[in-house]
């Protein structure tokens, strides 16, 4: 074999600089740019606190709108990633660190993040005088906190378990700390990274709707976007525009879905260390785009900047290690000087916690929130409960039949992703107009977006069923309930566990909207913990609505460590297969 | 034969000591007063059981853990770290999945600094001479074990190590690509096509030792300490079917089985008493495998003692896959070891000519008197009112003499002897040792 001869494209089909794909990208392309461009003008216009920004109803508007959403979903993703990175490696790589940031993102997982939004947005107002970029940041910053916790937890559960050997290769090659990182580390996170980032970004739409159009203080605070549209046309009660909103952002999902959360999934495939091909996805965009020419240069110019940023510039020399006196001083001194940094912190917030709170309410009020919480922690029970009973039958049929399940699930993953509070003004008019009961009525809303997450899962669980264990209950003809005691329900059960969990969370999330019925300009009040949370922060006041944003967290928090996680442990050691 | 020449030194070990804490806090040895030389121009084979510290040791001379006594001296530097001039070849490959051949092979080189067009060259030179020509655009998922494992081996040659470090490079690999790998190493070595002046490999087959080196350090376990230092005369390549092949894996195997035998027990003229203590690592052997075994002595023709390794050609086992078993015999005073024989004792007979039933009770009544964290088990079982107890509760009973992994792995192959034998009862999902019948 001549020397130069080793597997290479053919040299002569590559004459042409570009192909079709190539076209297809150029145009998606430049419409980004454009789109970005007129979005950033937007988002810097001139705002006083205090005035009104229009917002009209006219459905030629919606296309904007929606731009300026995802504007803000990108640019919080952006900041998310940001922390991602240098956070969670902070927390994986520094024991000290991870003591106090682990805890830290754990409990801000528990947080209401819709509770968030009063207390921030004046906040970032002062920031920003005289701005539009102030609301704006207050937004970003909602729908940052709702993907960022997710999303370091994973990073830095990876890079935890980056397998011993990859690791002692990455030393024995001498990778500088910095080249392990990118060639190694954030490779290997990428799969479990991508998957959360999508799920958040799915469960981020909901959040920036419901923060586009916030009543805080008793002022409206509409920014230009999707959820000051549907907050308009729900006051105004206009069935139209919301059907026109509807059918905008069940575009923008499938844009989303078919150009970024599956070809993001399929890629990432490439970064597992075993890759199972059942598993294996396509996506048509995904081939679209490494097909194209364009993206070859594209990736091979980004390679070349990797190399230039990974390079050592300076020669290797051996580091000689400080002396072991030295070393012990050097970690003495910061241990005493964290440790006192991190008490002195604990104090201060609870004293001014405790104090502010303290002074504010009264002891019988305190009472009061913890039992409208008991309520809404009902409600969300039940539901959770409800929506098994129906999902998961119909979760095992469509899992237990590939066809049908390649076709559904994307379906459920779009609907988990669809924000529902799109869909809540159309039970809100049935509602009102009708007269029915707000406490029973407005509960399916707290379940209605986050059930797919049951399903989807359930269907993933059933599929996954080894096909032996199958073959033997047909063998010992395992029919009816005992089919379902012992073959079914044991195999979906850690499937079943994150799906619900996952639907919890969203589910207290949902609260905070939902329990609020507003239609053409009548407001009910549904009782528990989110109504109280939102009348609070429509009145703007801050000590009960920290109150409330307490006890919610309280009690998510409580439930996680004594329901989700004891089930999610048992799940892990007793149902896992293989 | 050849001139003896004053030999170059590579490096030197020198009291080496390596120590883990235990969960309990307890200081476990895992490797002591090791002390050895590489020269140039010779291979070298590290020989041991599972679990013997070999291991831990290549890594220390790697520079990736730390000595707890002791240095590696390198070219007279002692190595705290991963030194320029030591390549490394993983057992389980350790490719990067998201490179292809040519990415992976060329990572060292990329971090080392040199330039595009060098880099390329070099690694495309080694991906040829590995014999992977044509597959430098694969990624790792597309190829197999063996190809895998010749993606390992050009990446560590591609950056002309001196010495070259393996740590049991081929034990992943299927019988047939072993083969064909071992010789295509050892004739690049032979024909001087790398620049690699040593070679360093750890493995637990005697064959393969036997095979490929020149000198083979023999490991005994608990503490890992050199037992043994053979010198190999013949020349590589060596041929399997030659007599002074056998002759010389039989002599390790009696190396290796001899000594132990004696670290085990104290002859105490007729007295069946032991100095095994409650932290005795158990070997690995499954109560089904050792019935077979039983089985498979028994079927012997002749009635004295069976030569090991012949045994283990005829089972179509690796000759140090039958280490657990023997190990397992010998403790429950079902045979006995000597000079690379085996032979079944009176109980090792009756066991064999044994119904199912009468086999569990044989087994127990050895249980009981041989090893001793089975009568524990058994009497503090007796000795609790309820006559049950947790797994953690023994857990850390082990912990004050093995590290948590190996308490774990001991605890777990006493259960299974134990259940086997019928003298407790264990539920998994409780982790409860107790006297009861299962429910």
């Amino acid at each position: 074999m001549s020397n130069n001869s080793y597997y290479a494209k053919p040299q002569g089909k590559s004459g042409l600089l570009l192909n079709q794909w190539d076209l297809i990208i150029l145009v998606l392309f430049f419409g980004l740019l454009a789109a970005l461009v007129w979005g950033a003008q937007q988002m810097s216009a001139p705002y006083q606190l205090g005035s009104h920004i229009p917002i009209s109803l006219d459905p030629s508007m919606l296309p904007r709108y929606a731009i300026s959403t995802v504007i803000r979903m990108a640019i919080a993703l952006l900041f998310s990633l940001l922390f991602t990175f240098t956070v969670a490696t902070l927390a994986a790589k520094s024991p000290r660190a991870e003591r106090f940031i682990i805890p830290f993102i754990d409990i801000m997982q528990s947080v209401p993040i819709l509770g968030f939004l009063s207390i921030t947005i004046l906040a970032f107002i002062y920031l920003f005088p005289g701005s539009q970029l102030g609301p704006e940041c207050a937004a970003i910053f909602a729908i940052f906190t709702s993907q960022v916790w997710n999303m370091a937890l994973s990073f830095y559960q990876s890079l935890r378990t980056v397998p011993k050997e990859l690791n002692e290769a990455a030393a024995m090659f001498h990778l500088s700390p910095w080249q392990r990182f990118w060639r190694l580390e954030v490779p290997f996170a990428t799969p479990s990274l991508i998957w959360n980032m999508m799920m958040s970004l799915s469960a981020g739409w909901f959040f920036v709707v419901a923060s586009e159009a916030i009543s805080v203080n008793n002022q409206n605070i509409t920014l230009p976007g999707i959820g000051s549209y549907i907050y308009l046309a729900t006051a105004q009660s206009d069935y139209k525009a919301i059907g026109y909103v509807i059918l905008t952002m069940f575009i923008v999902i499938t844009i989303y879905d078919q150009l970024l959360f599956r070809p993001l999934v399929a890629w990432s495939e490439k970064f597992k260390l075993e890759s199972n091909p059942d598993t294996y996805t396509e996506t048509w965009f995904l081939n679209l785009l490494q097909r194209a020419q364009l993206t070859h240069y594209f990736l091979a110019m980004l390679k070349r900047l990797r190399e230039l940023m990974t390079t050592p510039l300076f020669p290797k020399r051996q580091h000689r290690e400080l002396p072991p006196r030295v070393r012990q001083a050097l970690s003495w001194t910061a241990i005493t000087f964290w440790n006192s940094a991190l008490l002195i912190a604990i104090l201060a917030s609870c004293f001014t916690l405790g104090r502010y709170i303290y002074t504010e309410v009264t002891f019988s009020e305190v009472l009061h929130v913890f039992w409208l919480g008991m309520i809404t922690a009902l409600k969300v029970g039940i539901l959770i409960i409800i929506s098994s009973i129906i999902w998961v039958p119909i979760g095992v049929w469509i899992g237990l039949k590939p066809r049908v399940a390649s076709i559904i699930q994307p379906i459920a993953q779009f609907c988990a992703a669809f924000p529902a509070n799109l869909v809540y003004p159309v039970i809100y008019m049935l509602i009102v107009k009708y007269q029915l009961n707000v406490n029973v009525w407005s509960a399916p809303l707290i379940i209605l977006g986050t059930q797919w997450y049951i399903l989807f899962n359930v269907i993933a669980g059933a599929s996954s069923l080894p096909q032996e264990l199958h073959l033997v209950a047909q063998n010992y003809g395992l029919r009816g309930w005992l089919w379902w005691r012992k073959l079914i329900l044991p195999g979906i059960f850690p499937f079943y566990v994150t799906g619900a969990m996952t639907a919890a969370g969203g589910s207290w999330n949902a609260t905070v909207v939902a329990e609020v019925v507003n239609w053409g300009g009548k407001t009910l009040h549904a009782v528990g913990l989110g109504s109280y949370i939102t009348e609070q922060t429509m009145t703007g006041d801050f000590a009960r609505i920290g109150l409330g944003i307490a006890v919610m967290s309280l009690y998510v928090i409580v439930i996680n460590r004594f329901v989700w996680h004891k089930l999610y442990e048992i799940a892990e050691e007793r149902y896992h297969i293989g | 034969m050849t001139i003896e020449t004053e030999k170059k030194a590579i490096f030197t070990v020198k009291d080496l000591q390596k120590t883990f804490r235990s969960a309990e806090g307890q200081e476990l040895v895992v490797l002591e007063d090791v002390n050895f030389t590489m020269y140039e121009n010779e291979i070298v084979a590290l020989l041991g059981k599972s679990g013997s510290g070999k291991s831990t040791l290549l890594r220390i001379i790697a520079g990736l853990i730390k000595p707890s006594n002791g240095q590696v001296l390198y070219h007279g530097q002692p190595v705290t770290e991963p030194v320029q001039g030591i390549a490394m070849v993983f057992q389980n490959f350790a490719l990067l999945p998201w490179l292809t051949v040519l990415q992976n092979v060329e990572l060292g080189l990329e971090a080392l600094g040199v330039e595009r067009q060098q880099r390329r060259k070099r690694a495309l030179n080694a991906i040829d001479t590995i014999g992977l020509d044509g597959f430098e655009s694969a990624y790792p998922k597309e190829l197999s074990g063996g190809m895998r494992q010749r993606v390992g081996f050009a990446r560590a040659l591609v950056v002309d190590p001196e010495l070259l470090l393996m740590d049991e490079p081929f034990s992943a690999l299927d019988v047939l690509t072993a083969e064909s790998l071992k010789g295509d190493l050892l004739d690049l070595w032979l024909t001087k096509r790398t620049r690699t002046k040593g070679i360093l490999f750890v493995t637990h087959n005697i064959e393969e030792a036997a095979l490929m080196a020149d000198r083979i350090i023999i490991f005994a376990s608990d503490p890992g300490r050199i037992r043994a230092e053979l010198t190999v005369g013949s020349p590589l390549p060596r041929n399997p079917q030659d007599p002074h092949f056998r002759k010389l894996v039989d002599d390790i195997y009696t190396l290796m089985t001899t000594s132990e035998r004696k670290r085990v027990r104290l002859e105490d003229a007729g007295s069946d008493f032991q100095k095994m203590g409650l932290g005795y690592r158990l070997p690995d052997a499954e109560i089904s495998e050792l019935t077979g075994f039983v089985d498979a002595l028994a079927s012997e023709e002749k009635t004295g003692p069976v030569d090991l390794p012949l045994l283990a050609e005829s089972l179509h086992l690796e000759a140090d896959s039958l280490f657990p078993l023997t190990e397992a015999l010998e403790i429950l005073n079902f045979a006995t070891v000597s000079k690379g024989d085996i032979t079944l004792t009176a109980e090792g007979i009756a066991f064999a000519n044994a119904t199912i039933l009468e086999r569990k009770k044989l087994f127990a009544a050895q249980l009981e008197k041989r090893v001793p964290l089975a009568k524990h088990i058994r009497d503090t079982l007796d000795n609790r009112p309820s006559h049950r107890e947790s797994e953690d509760y023994f857990l850390r009973e082990l912990e004050e003499h093995l590290t948590e992994g190996e308490a774990e792995r001991v605890l777990t192959v006493m259960i299974d002897w134990g259940r086997y034998a019928e003298i407790f009862a264990y539920d998994y999902d409780s982790g409860i040792l107790s006297l009861e019948n299962p429910k």
